[in-house]
């Protein structure tokens, strides 16, 4: 290929570079990512006459204004660090800026002992590679974005792997921070959870911008492989800045009898896409999806649901929960599908918006796929205005608008917050909508 | 002047009606009026307009607390001046608890980088409900919400008695009250009767002014007072009926 054609093409040629400097990895780890990035050249973006896609936002989702060349090092790291401070008692902490590692805080001996894994992915692609070759990237991204999922492949060098064996079980949280520090940036987080038989863990993952200004990239995924009778809690908190375009490419897989439990907080980003897959295939299973965002200004909030029911006896529940404010945008699309075998299912799909704002817009595209016979499902969507009257008697009390909105909206949200199961995990989220609120006073 | 709510020459209109009509009244701090009148005389529109509600347009007029006109101020901002309205209808607000809302109300009262003492908050919240007796379990319940009539009122009182205004307004805060709970109320607000509050009671009965004795009974009717008297007023008028008010207003017009 010539130099002129990668000139055309930014993102081929950010790709080679990216191929280059890891020479040292592996054949298998080089092969896969560049048979990602071809997947994502030949696959079409999106348009919005695309099901997947409808009420979507297009314009942007080519990528033309993100920077893949190599970012600048990091100067502040140590602060950024210090600002990690979400959790103060942790099983593992890992600090990403930039995709890069600023800080790893390992394994106490004793967990090590137990053969649980905690390992940035740089650092696994060496050292665990035949866990990698059959959890990384196993599931296939299956709600639209099947094209960044493949960039997100070809282009993502660092995350977190955890893998915890048969019966073990874990109080303290794992914590994952991903900040995106320079402008233009793009990053790629991966989190992969991994559970064997009857094991127990709790991971939290915060996405984060330095600073306020930078319009930046991100594209992210997580997966979970939940194994026979194993408990996985998994939390994130999103509060990029409001100049970031975000992917969020989320999947689970549910063992016999496992619990999983995921919940999303969603403060930030100027558009943010989300995609969560809860793949019921053991019987007896349950899985919670969970998510909250409160949304202002022009943001864009498009979130599309997937439970897929294979296995019978086994429950699925989710609660998607939207605040808008200003002319905020919000797109919840899900889809319950129960398969032929899957009797007994218990599945409950809800979105629930809350229009702070006349010129606020909540779409709601809820749907069922039943194929078998003796299933309890159900399905719903509202949105609510809150009312000018509510405001007004809130205002004569001497409260604030801004700080009257954010109570209601904190009552709106509480039967999530409440269902976080770790207090200073919900006390942060608190915090971060908190502080969405104290910018609308300031304003 | 200070020490007193004034309010002078207020017009007020909803949509091309006008309803209140050059509407006067003065309540020294220390006193308790009564409003009486008809239905749809324009009680509540004084009420919702003194505290700012959007829907009420004030074409003319002011309304001046110890001396400072607040018709220009935003509703929260008059509340925090020291004006209480107890609604008629109080809103149900679903989602936030009785507990958060009065402390939200009171920390907008404090400077910026002040917080609430929450231990001292929990001891007067308390103390008021039970005055009140409204169970405590009530703290955790959302403000109004599947409350009974006479249980929104009686929140009502109890948000005024713990944000101490300096004039309050009780637009009928006896309606929907048994007498139980009628006696207990008008006792809360007899509690904070003194020199540091002016109230304005607006009822239709003469029940509730048996246990709030007011200084002034005022007679209001198509949107301005008509006549305005000792408490013997209300017994009066109770006696005679509204056609007396027509009546009166005929006067007042002619004059
Ligand atoms: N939001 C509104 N939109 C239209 N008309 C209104 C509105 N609020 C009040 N009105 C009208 O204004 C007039 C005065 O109403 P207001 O509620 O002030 O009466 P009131 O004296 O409080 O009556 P009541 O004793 O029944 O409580 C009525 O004719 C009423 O229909
Ligand atoms: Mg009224």
């Amino acid at each position: 290929m010539s130099e002129s054609s990668h000139a055309e093409n930014p993102i081929r040629e950010a790709f080679a570079r990216h191929i280059e400097d890891l020479d040292t990895a592996p054949f298998w780890w080089k092969n896969a990512k560049t048979e990602s990035y071809e997947k994502f050249e030949s696959l079409a973006n999106p348009t919005r006459r695309d099901e997947e896609w409808r009420f979507a936002t297009i314009k942007g989702l080519e990528l033309a204004d993100v920077r893949f060349a190599a970012l600048p090092s990091i100067s502040d790291a140590a602060a950024l660090v210090e600002r990690s401070n979400f959790i103060e008692k942790f099983s593992g902490r890992f600090v990403f800026g930039d995709d890069q590692t600023l800080q790893a805080d390992r394994l106490s001996p004793e967990l090590e002992e137990k053969g649980v894994i905690w390992a940035p992915l740089k650092e696994a692609v060496a050292k665990h590679g035949d866990l990698l070759k059959d959890y990384f990237m196993k599931q296939e991204a299956d709600l639209g974005s099947e094209k960044f999922a493949a960039l997100h492949q070809a282009f993502m060098e660092n995350g977190a792997l955890l893998y915890v064996p048969k019966g073990v079980e874990i109080e303290d949280a794992f914590v994952v921070y991903n900040w995106s520090i320079n402008a233009g940036s793009a990053i790629f987080p991966h989190t992969l959870v991994i559970t064997e038989d009857f094991a127990k863990v709790k991971l939290v993952e915060a996405n984060l911008s330095a600073t306020e200004d930078t319009a930046a990239f991100s594209c992210g995924v997580n997966h979970i492989f939940a194994g026979v009778g194993s408990t996985v809690d998994y939390t994130l908190l999103q509060n990029f800045n409001e100049q970031t375009l975000g992917f969020q490419i989320n999947s689970n897989i549910a063992g016999k009898d496992s619990n999983v439990k995921t919940i999303s907080v969603n403060v930030g980003c100027r558009r943010y896409r989300s995609e969560t897959h809860g793949q019921i295939k053991g019987s007896g299973s349950k899985v919670e999806m969970l998510s909250l965002a409160v949304a202002d200004n022009e943001q864009e909030i498009d979130q599309r649901t997937l439970q897929t029911h294979s296995a019978p006896h086994a429950v699925s529940d989710l609660l998607f929960k939207n605040a808008l404010i200003d002319n905020a945008r919000t797109i919840f699309s899900g889809l319950i599908k129960v398969d032929p075998g899957a009797q007994q299912t218990d599945a409950y799909q809800t979105n629930r918006n809350l229009l702070l704002s006349g010129t606020a817009e909540a779409n709601s595209l809820p749907g069922l796929e039943i194929d078998a016979n003796d299933v309890k499902c159900s399905h719903g969507a509202t949105t609510s205005q809150i009312e000018d009257d509510e405001i007004f008697y809130m205002l004569a009390r001497g409260i604030p608008r801004a700080k009257a909105e954010e109570l209601i909206v904190y009552g709106f949200f509480e039967e999530i917050l409440e269902r976080i199961s770790c207090e200073t995990v919900a006390e942060n989220a608190r915090q971060i909508i908190q502080s969405k609120f104290k910018k609308r006073q300031t304003k | 002047m200070s020490n007193t709510l004034e309010i002078k020459n207020l017009n007020v209109s909803i949509g091309d009606k006008q309803i209140l009509k050059d509407f006067s009244l003065t309540v020294p701090k220390g006193e308790v009026h009564a409003i009486m009148g008809p239905n749809g005389t324009g009680k509540s529109t004084l009420a919702k307009a003194m505290a700012g509600h959007p829907d009420y347009e004030v074409t003319s007029g002011e309304v001046i607390i110890d001396g400072e006109n607040i018709m220009e101020l935003e509703a929260d901002e008059r509340s925090r001046e020291g004006l209480f309205l107890a609604f008629q209808y109080p809103m149900e607000i679903p989602g936030v608890t009785i507990a958060n809302f009065i402390r939200a109300a009171l920390n907008a009262r404090l400077p910026d980088d002040e917080e609430l003492n929450a231990p001292d908050y929990y001891k007067a919240l308390y103390a008021k409900m039970d005055m009140l007796k409204i169970d405590r379990k009530f703290t955790s319940r959302s403000v109004n919400d599947g409350f009974s009539g006479g249980e929104k009122k009686r929140c009502e009182i109890l948000q005024m008695a713990m944000l101490e205004p300096k004039y309050a307004v009780l637009d009928e805060t006896d309606s929907g009250l048994d007498i139980d709970a009628l006696k207990i109320v008008a006792e809360g607000v007899n509690s904070m009767r003194g020199e540091n509050l002016g109230a304005l009671v607006i009822t239709h009965y003469q029940r509730l002014l048996d246990y709030i004795v007011p200084d002034v009974v005022h007679v209001m009717y198509d949107g301005r007072i008509v006549k305005s008297g000792p408490k013997e007023l209300a017994l009066e008028l109770e006696s005679k009926g509204y056609e007396w008010v027509k009546e009166l207003a005929g006067e007042v017009a002619a004059s």
